[in-house]
């Protein structure tokens, strides 16, 4: 079984966002770059499958040279090897999925395990134009995936509750918080990634599918109003508020 | 063409693809475009509904084929629709399917996508997304580098409105089948109650309700007022049986209602990243420091267990859940 897991980094939450002087990217300045959360669990499902029932596991990222860094963390969390493909990981999801395509194609690949959704760009959009562009089955925002022979059943969150899918490997699997609990890389994982090579190409050209035009800034929420009193008065006011002025009821 | 994909529940329209033709009827409006809705399953019922929102013609793809969700054959079915009717921009909401199907029938067109969108116009003729990014923190305008034009619309966002359209049916071709993966089965909560995604009135608790029998506290105001009940992540996280589904936040439902109270949530940038886009924020912490209250149309600096229950009663005087 040979698994390829699709790695995105984004940047930190924390981070603050400022507007680049093109008006249409962010500003990376202050940025600190993190591995998407999502895409934690997608390794971790990959490294459980290994150590169950055996598989080799890529790590694959597209970016530039400081992308290096989730890769190297990927091995050290037990991938076998990782590749970075040279190219805008950052922008139109379509093309990302373009280049992960071109590369994957005709590699024998069973398994493409991804996050649901890179943080920040919020695309959710990666994993399902992979499984079109390779013609492959897919199931998004996975809670629970098993494994048969040359199939799956996984299990996604939908409103209300959740439902299962099954179908033919190979398949793209997208990974929801809840799949399973990522584990952190040990001492000796760490040693040994220092060993493994990170194979690096030139991400394929693609064909657009979308793109930023004009990044901006919220506006400003306007000042809120403190109730005050004790409780029961500020129960009222505060109904009374949503009633009046806010027209809520 | 506009065409919207439109999901039926028991044989009538979900409130967000009803939403989404609605913004389809606009955007053709504007652009001097007709507008078509596309239902797929094993019985299209209730899709005749699709023209009080609009729709100038209803297809139905109707098949054995179609009973079950699946992302391959849905995808196919609305890309072949897009091309044999010559759309230019194809909508769905941004549903559990929707958010599943879309982005590989764009990928099928060889077209850009855009998803969960805020806002929609019709620029010279292409489509402009709006869209947050970056926990909220940020908006992106996106246009489309492709012909055809692909987008989901977040629920609750874009406004309803009634306006009759033609509606003429016309049946389009289900796929023959043996598709790559394919719905088995529904694991259903008990809940009837809507999802956390489509309500219009949330009251969640953090931290702050210190157990997870607390949040019957909350069950009752939410009943008080017709809402429902979420979560931060640290109370679904604390072990107190909440599920995940609960949970709000950048790793949890990204929600867009009327009102959302926080009860004992401090705000933290990743909780504000689901919420942020509600259109009234009440919180109610016993912090006055707390910076939920920055984001806050209404705040009251209280303790949850003496302010929530108090709200429920007064709400229940005043009956307003009952309208
Ligand atoms: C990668 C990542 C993803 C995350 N995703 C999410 C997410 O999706 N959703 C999310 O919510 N968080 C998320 N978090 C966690 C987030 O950073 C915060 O830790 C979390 O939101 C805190 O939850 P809270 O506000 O309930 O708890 P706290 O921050 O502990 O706040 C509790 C609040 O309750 C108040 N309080 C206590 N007792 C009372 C009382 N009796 N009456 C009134 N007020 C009271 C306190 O003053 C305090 O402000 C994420 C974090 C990371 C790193
Ligand atoms: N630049 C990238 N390199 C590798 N994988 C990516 C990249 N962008 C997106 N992905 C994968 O696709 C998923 C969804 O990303 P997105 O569609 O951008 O929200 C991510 O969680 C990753 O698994």
């Amino acid at each position: 079984m040979k698994i390829l897991v699709a790695i995105k980094q984004v940047p930190d939450t924390e981070s603050r966002i400022k507007v680049a002087a093109d008006g249409c990217s962010l500003d990376p300045a202050d940025v600190k770059w993190i591995i998407s959360p999502y895409d934690e669990y997608a390794l971790e499902e990959a490294i459980r499958i290994k150590e169950g029932k055996g598989a080799e596991v890529v790590a694959l990222t597209v970016g530039g040279e400081a992308a290096r860094d989730v890769l190297k963390n990927a091995l050290a969390l037990g991938a076998d090897s990782a590749v970075l493909l040279k190219g805008d990981g950052q922008g139109d999801a379509y093309a990302v999925a373009q280049m992960i395509a071109a590369y994957a194609k005709d590699k024998g690949f069973d398994l493409f395990l991804c996050g649901n959704k890179g943080l920040g760009g919020d695309n959710a959009a990666m994993g399902p134009m992979l499984a079109e562009l390779l013609n492959v089955a897919q199931a998004n925002v996975v809670v629970k995936l098993e494994l048969g022979d040359g199939t799956f059943r996984a299990e996604r969150e939908v409103e209300g509750g959740s439902e299962v899918v099954e179908g033919a490997l190979p398949a793209v699997i997208t990974a929801q918080k809840g799949l399973n609990e990522p584990r952190y890389a040990s001492l000796k994982g760490i040693m040994a990634a220092k060993k493994k090579t990170i194979e690096e190409a030139d991400a394929a050209p693609t064909t657009a599918g979308s793109c930023v035009t004009t990044l901006a800034l919220p506006p400003e929420r306007a000042a809120g109003r403190r109730l005050e009193g004790e409780a029961p008065a500020q129960a009222a006011a505060l109904l009374q508020a949503l009633k009046d002025e806010a027209k809520v009821f | 063409m506009i065409l919207v994909f439109c999901e039926l529940k028991e044989g009538t329209i979900r409130k967000p693809s009803a939403e989404a033709l609605s913004e389809g009827r606009r955007l053709a409006d504007a652009a001097g475009l007709k507008l078509g809705a596309i239902f797929a399953g094993a019985s299209c019922a209730g899709s005749a509904d699709a023209a009080k929102y609009g729709a100038d013609v209803i297809y139905c793809a109707e098949g054995a084929s179609l009973a079950s969700y699946s992302s391959d054959g849905f995808a196919q079915v609305l890309a072949d629709t897009v091309q044999a009717k010559g759309a230019t921009v194809l909508l769905a909401a941004a549903t559990a399917v929707g958010k599943d199907v879309a982005p590989r029938a764009a990928a099928r067109l060889g077209a850009g996508y855009a998803s969960d969108v805020t806002g929609l116009a019709m620029v010279g003729g292409k489509l402009q997304a709006v869209r947050p990014v970056y926990a909220g923190k940020a908006f992106a305008t996106t246009s489309f580098a492709s012909a055809v034009q692909v987008a989901t619309t977040r629920p609750n966002v874009f406004p309803l409105a009634e306006k009759a359209g033609a509606g003429a049916a016309e049946a389009v071709a289900a796929p023959a089948g043996g598709f790559k993966s394919v719905v088995k089965e529904i694991l259903a909560k008990a809940s009837g109650k809507v999802d956390l995604s489509e309500a219009n009135i949330i009251v969640s608790g953090g931290r702050g309700m210190k157990d997870g029998a607390n949040f019957g506290l909350l069950e009752a105001l939410a009943d008080a007022i017709g809402g429902v009940v979420g979560a931060s992540r640290a109370a679904v996280d604390a072990g107190w049986g909440l599920p995940h589904s609960m949970q709000v936040g950048q790793t949890g439902k990204v929600v867009s209602p009327t009102l959302y109270i926080a009860c004992g949530i401090s705000g933290a940038i990743q909780h504000i990243a689901g919420m942020s886009g509600s259109k009234f924020i009440v919180a109610i912490n016993k912090d006055p420091e707390a910076p939920i209250f920055k984001l806050a149309d209404y705040g009251i600096v209280g303790d949850l267990f003496e302010v929530v229950p108090e709200l429920t009663k007064s709400a229940q005087g005043m009956g307003i859940g009952s309208n």
